[in-house]
């Protein structure tokens, strides 16, 4: 579904990757590992447009390099910030509907949908967004993205800060993720998560892809992780 | 009290109309991070036009098409001024407007040169409303007011009520999330510049001829939007409504009073000597400081809250 081939990037004048090559097929959970300033981010921000970039991104079979960041959204690449960019002054019902890229709900998700799975965003439905508390926002993202109806999400560090409990919430979501089809590319620090959920992991490393497997090979893989990961 | 009312009056239209210039500047501002130079370039633009256009068909089809023209001119100005600028930082794009600044008034000194041309009230408006004391009051002022609020609450509603508002309000902050989440930030922007643009044609079709239609009216009214987006916070649209009044009235209210600090020392019974060194300034009277006044308490905001009135953004 998504294939990165040498993908290259830059900040002005600074090279950032230095030839990334990555999979996730369909209906995938794919892990991004790697300690800050890896180029995890980077990688995400190149896929969507937002860098200035060399190499091939296709998606399904399309080639995305140069396209603008809407057009790549449009096409079924859906994002999730780390920073919980919600939209503070507007209501979270506001903040899901502009989720939808067209008026009409169409696609796997509807409000209903996210109603269910997160009963507080019900609640609190006419609020502003910005007073809720970091987890809620958090869902927030989660479920205007989806609203989107992407077939593949990225998301940035989903469960940075968050309480156990709203952790667990979030693992659900990606389970629900999963059974209706929707690929996920998941950037994360803490491994265990990572190790629990995806059936790929990448790790990366100065701007390199420094090991590509299964969870069950990072595991036995003492080097990598100690070499790239344990801080 | 007479005085009181009528300076009233006139005060909240000029304020009314200051806000329709200050509020697409400040939208502009809190989408772009740009300051734009040449917005009340466009004030100016609306007048011009809407004088040359009621030349041949009157004034009010002249009301509609003039912001329309000037509204199609500012989106092509972002569309393929600004957004090429863009890529070399705030710095360029400051400077772009700018210049845009020059180039309109040197067009406008060009085409209808440095007089001021004879851009009237149309008959049907010319003609006293109503008469508060002995004060009569023209329709035409009346008029404005009504134009302006109608704009206002257009705009209002457009922002509060429509998906288009919406999205525009969540640019406003964060507009690569929005552009993220499938939606066409660029043209966004596009409308919002064209969208304020309008917004100051419309503006200058109903202020041009109620005050001077003259290549002069974009600088000094331009001056003044700027106070009152920096008073009232950048990117504010409550706040740029609360200065855009208080502006208004202090404009309106400072430029009619004649008195001085000598004469307030003198009912207070302080007698300044004749040959006292600050009996000078004391004797300048209130309106002779009208003009700098905007400024003064422009720079004090700067001092005591950078922010703003209601801004949250650092200037």
């Amino acid at each position: 579904m998504l294939d990165v081939r040498d993908l290259h990037a830059y900040y002005g004048k600074s090279h950032i990757l230095h030839g990334v090559d990555m999979k996730v097929a369909e209906g995938e959970i794919v892990s991004l590992l790697g300690r800050n300033g890896a180029g995890r981010s980077t990688t995400i921000k190149a896929i969507l447009g937002q860098v200035v970039l060399e190499g091939s991104v296709r998606f399904r079979g399309e080639e995305m390099a140069g396209l603008k960041t809407f057009q790549i959204a449009r096409k079924g690449v859906g994002y999730v910030p780390e920073n919980r960019d919600i939209f503070p002054t507007l209501t979270v019902r506001q903040n899901l509907v502009l989720g939808m890229k067209g008026t009409r709900e169409r696609g796997r998700w509807k409000l209903d949908d996210m109603y269910r799975l997160f009963p507080v965003l019900k609640q609190r439905a006419d609020a502003p967004a910005g007073v809720m508390s970091g987890g809620e926002q958090q869902m927030l993202t989660l479920c205007r993205t989806l609203m989107g109806d992407p077939d593949l999400v990225m998301i940035d560090e989903p469960t940075e800060g968050l309480a156990p409990r709203i952790v667990e919430q979030v693992a659900e979501l990606f389970d629900e993720m999963k059974s209706r089809g929707v690929s996920i590319l998941l950037v994360e620090q803490k491994l265990a998560i990572a190790l629990r959920i995806s059936q790929r992991l990448y790790v990366m490393g100065h701007g390199r892809i420094v090991f590509e497997g299964t969870p069950q090979e990072l595991r036995t893989d003492d080097s990598v992780r100690k070499e790239w990961l344990e801080v | 009290m007479e005085f009181f009312v009528v300076q009233l009056l006139n005060s909240l239209s000029y304020g009314l109309l200051l806000f329709m210039l200050s509020s697409g500047l400040t939208l502009i501002f809190s989408m772009m991070g740009v300051l734009n130079f040449a917005h009340a370039s466009f004030y100016m633009l609306g007048a011009y036009f809407a004088y040359q256009i009621s030349r041949y068909v009157g004034f009010w089809p002249a009301l509609a098409i003039a912001p329309l023209l000037v509204g199609a001119l500012g989106a092509m100005t972002e569309r393929f001024g600004l957004r090429t600028v863009h890529k070399y930082g705030h710095v360029a794009e400051l400077l772009f407007t700018f210049g845009l600044f020059y180039l309109i008034e040197e067009v406008v000194h060009l085409v209808w040169g440095r007089a001021p041309v004879d851009y009237r009230i149309p008959q049907a408006l010319d003609f006293a409303a109503f008469t508060i004391f002995s004060t009569s009051y023209p329709a035409y002022r009346v008029f404005m007011m009504g134009v302006s609020v109608a704009m206002l609450l257009g705009l209002f509603l457009l922002l509060t009520r429509t998906r288009i508002g919406t999205i525009i309000q969540a640019s406003l902050t964060h507009p690569h999330m929005v552009e993220a989440l499938g939606h066409d930030v660029p043209r966004i922007f596009m409308l919002v510049f064209g969208g304020g643009a309008a917004l100051a044609g419309v503006a200058g079709v109903i202020g041009g001829n109620a005050f001077v239609t003259e290549p002069g009216m974009a600088s000094a009214v331009g001056s003044i939007v700027f106070v009152v987006v920096v008073f009232g916070g950048m990117g504010s649209l409550a706040g740029a409504f609360v200065a855009s009044l208080f502006f208004g009235a202090i404009q309106t209210y400072t430029v009619a009073m004649d008195y001085s600090l000598l004469d307030l020392a003198a009912r207070l019974g302080m007698g300044i000597a004749a040959d006292s060194p600050v009996r000078g300034l004391l004797s300048v009277s209130v309106a002779q400081t009208a003009p700098v006044l905007p400024y003064l308490l422009m720079v004090l905001m700067l001092i005591v809250r950078p922010t703003g009135l209601m801004g949250t953004r650092e200037t």
